[in-house]
């Protein structure tokens, strides 16, 4: 850092990714009592203990290649190899992969983009609660959250991403990023996996599995609202100028930036984060009929329709397009439970899939014509792209491989938990120890208590 | 033709402002964006009035309605 002016952007950059990093903690906080909150009470150590073990699979799988994998895969394999010049300073070994005074931006990066692995991996374990193996999905965990969401981030998330040259795939805050592949991730999950018992009558009708607790569910949902905020805030490159950006902008004037290093601001981003959200939650209410757990979902489906044009969309046109991806999101969730007889526990698949995959779909008529990139002879925003866009997230990267691998585990009998099991509960089977803890230490105190205490007279 | 006023980047960020789509259509967006809120009260009203004459009409057993008094 040679200048005071360098010094400072730099210890500002670093300082401000690893503030979203520490708001987008939440997100799997919230995930967490979300999941818990929707599980009966049978399965709450087992639903725990699979999203808490996300945390360090992924984030040593993502250390190890996941993080390579980013920078080294924009143009491969169809435009072109591997950037391995590029992926060399993101390689486990290289001497930027730890502390190092020369390199204060590496790690507080690879902790944003760690965090949205977390994410991709917690979108789908909610729809698997109460009856898939923990093993299996930490396979899948690892899989979509330091494999298959990082080869998407390098196509369509990196500034050279060849999605975004030659597609002009714009989607700023991850509708399809994230949410779309994560959603259809889940949905090849679910194909497979199967219902929990007792979802569908003898008839093909779908029940309701009321959720345990609502006060936990809430809260979750909150925590994660707070943690796609800071999310929003860890999509922007804070403040750059145009010299270090390094493509066609002109003069010297600084700017913050979206992930493709094209102009936005945190001041649009903010109008546009809170008009969806209330866009989503607005139309959830309408259409769900005031179911309140579809209304809280929808708030957040809201955002996740809105997010892929969100640095560019007017807030009323964020408001609207929210509204628009929830009313199709709520619809379709419904329709393909019945005609597929798929039980999505939490409506993962609809509010981050297809709600994805329609906000790609919408933004690129909206910004039709509209630059995704600053660097010279790249395609812009247009419908066919983003389109083209939202299948490979949603079905190539997302179910595809989900399904094929869901279908190895079932094949190998280690994808669903035995039928007992489920029944009974999975905190009995897998944590019978704390169970015959608690029941030892319950008679000891009522035998205690017996020997102790005479009753009145 | 872009719908935010920018073809590409080329261009000087002082000189830069707007960089939404459509716009000298804030008026319309307006009127559409407060239709959607009217629209939301207005069928909100109209549905709980339903629920709640729904709800009144429902045979009274004194017994429900005293366990859900007591529940508090």
């Amino acid at each position: 850092m040679d200048g005071n002016l360098n010094a400072l952007t730099t210890i500002f950059t670093e300082f401000y990714y690893w503030v979203t990093v520490v708001f987008m903690f939440l997100i799997h906080v919230g995930f967490c009592m979300y999941e818990v909150g929707a599980s009966r009470r049978r399965n709450h150590m087992h639903t725990l203990m699979k999203n808490v073990m996300v945390i360090p699979l992924v984030t040593v799988t993502f250390f190890f290649f996941g993080w390579w994998i980013y920078w080294a895969f924009p143009m491969f394999p169809f435009f072109g190899g591997l950037d391995l010049e590029a992926g060399a300073a993101n390689l486990p070994w290289a001497d930027t992969m730890g502390p190092n005074a020369g390199d204060r931006i590496t790690g507080v990066f690879w902790a944003a983009f760690l965090l949205f692995s977390w994410t991709a991996a917690s979108i789908v374990s909610g729809s698997v609660i109460e009856r898939i193996r923990s093993s299996a999905l930490w396979v899948h965990a690892v899989l979509i959250g330091s494999v298959w969401w990082i080869i998407d981030a390098a196509w369509g998330w990196h500034y050279g991403g060849w999605m975004v040259q030659y597609l002009g795939y714009h989607d700023a805050y991850a509708s399809g990023v994230i949410h779309a592949i994560a959603g259809g991730y889940a949905l090849g999950v679910i194909t497979v996996l199967g219902p929990r018992i007792g979802k569908f009558a003898a008839d093909g009708t779908p029940r309701d599995i009321p959720p345990h607790n609502p006060w936990m569910l809430t809260i979750g949902i909150f925590l994660i609202y707070t943690g796609f905020w800071g999310f929003y805030a860890a999509c922007n490159v804070p403040l750059i100028s145009a010299e270090a950006i390094g493509g066609q902008i002109t003069g010297v004037t600084w700017t913050a930036t979206n992930i493709y290093l094209a102009p936005t601001t945190l001041s649009g981003i903010t109008f546009n984060f809170l008009m969806s959200l209330s866009g989503g939650l607005m139309m959830a209410y309408v259409v769900s009929r005031g179911d309140a757990f579809w209304t809280f979902s929808g708030g957040l489906a809201g955002v996740i329709t809105a997010s892929a044009g969100n640095d560019l969309y007017h807030p009323i046109q964020a408001m609207l397009i929210a509204a628009v991806g929830v009313f199709l999101a709520y619809k379709l969730h419904y329709w393909v439970e019945k005609k597929f007889k798929l039980d999505d526990a939490v409506g993962a698949v609809a509010v981050h899939g297809y709600a994805g995959f329609i906000g790609l779909v919408i933004a690129g008529f909206v910004l039709w014509g509209a630059p995704s990139s600053p660097f010279e002879g790249y395609a812009t925003i247009n419908p066919l792209g983003q389109f083209v866009g939202a299948l490979i997230m949603f079905f190539g990267l997302g179910f595809l491989p989900a399904f094929i691998v869901a279908k190895m585990q079932a094949a190998a009998g280690v994808l669903r938990i035995p039928e007992e099991v489920e029944l009974q509960g999975l905190d009995y089977a897998e944590h019978h120890a704390y169970e015959d803890a608690k029941a030892e230490i319950i008679e000891a105190d009522k035998a205690y208590l017996a020997n102790k205490i005479t009753p009145a007279e | 033709m872009s719908t935010i006023g920018y073809p590409n980047w080329a261009v000087d960020m002082a000189d830069v402002g707007a960089i939404y789509p459509f716009q000298g259509w804030e008026i319309p967006m307006v009127v559409a964006g407060v239709v959607f809120w009217l629209a939301w009260h207005r069928i909100q009203f109209v549905r709980e009035g339903q629920h709640l004459e729904e709800a009144r009409k429902q045979v009274i057993d004194h017994e429900r309605i005293q366990k859900s008094v007591e529940r508090y």
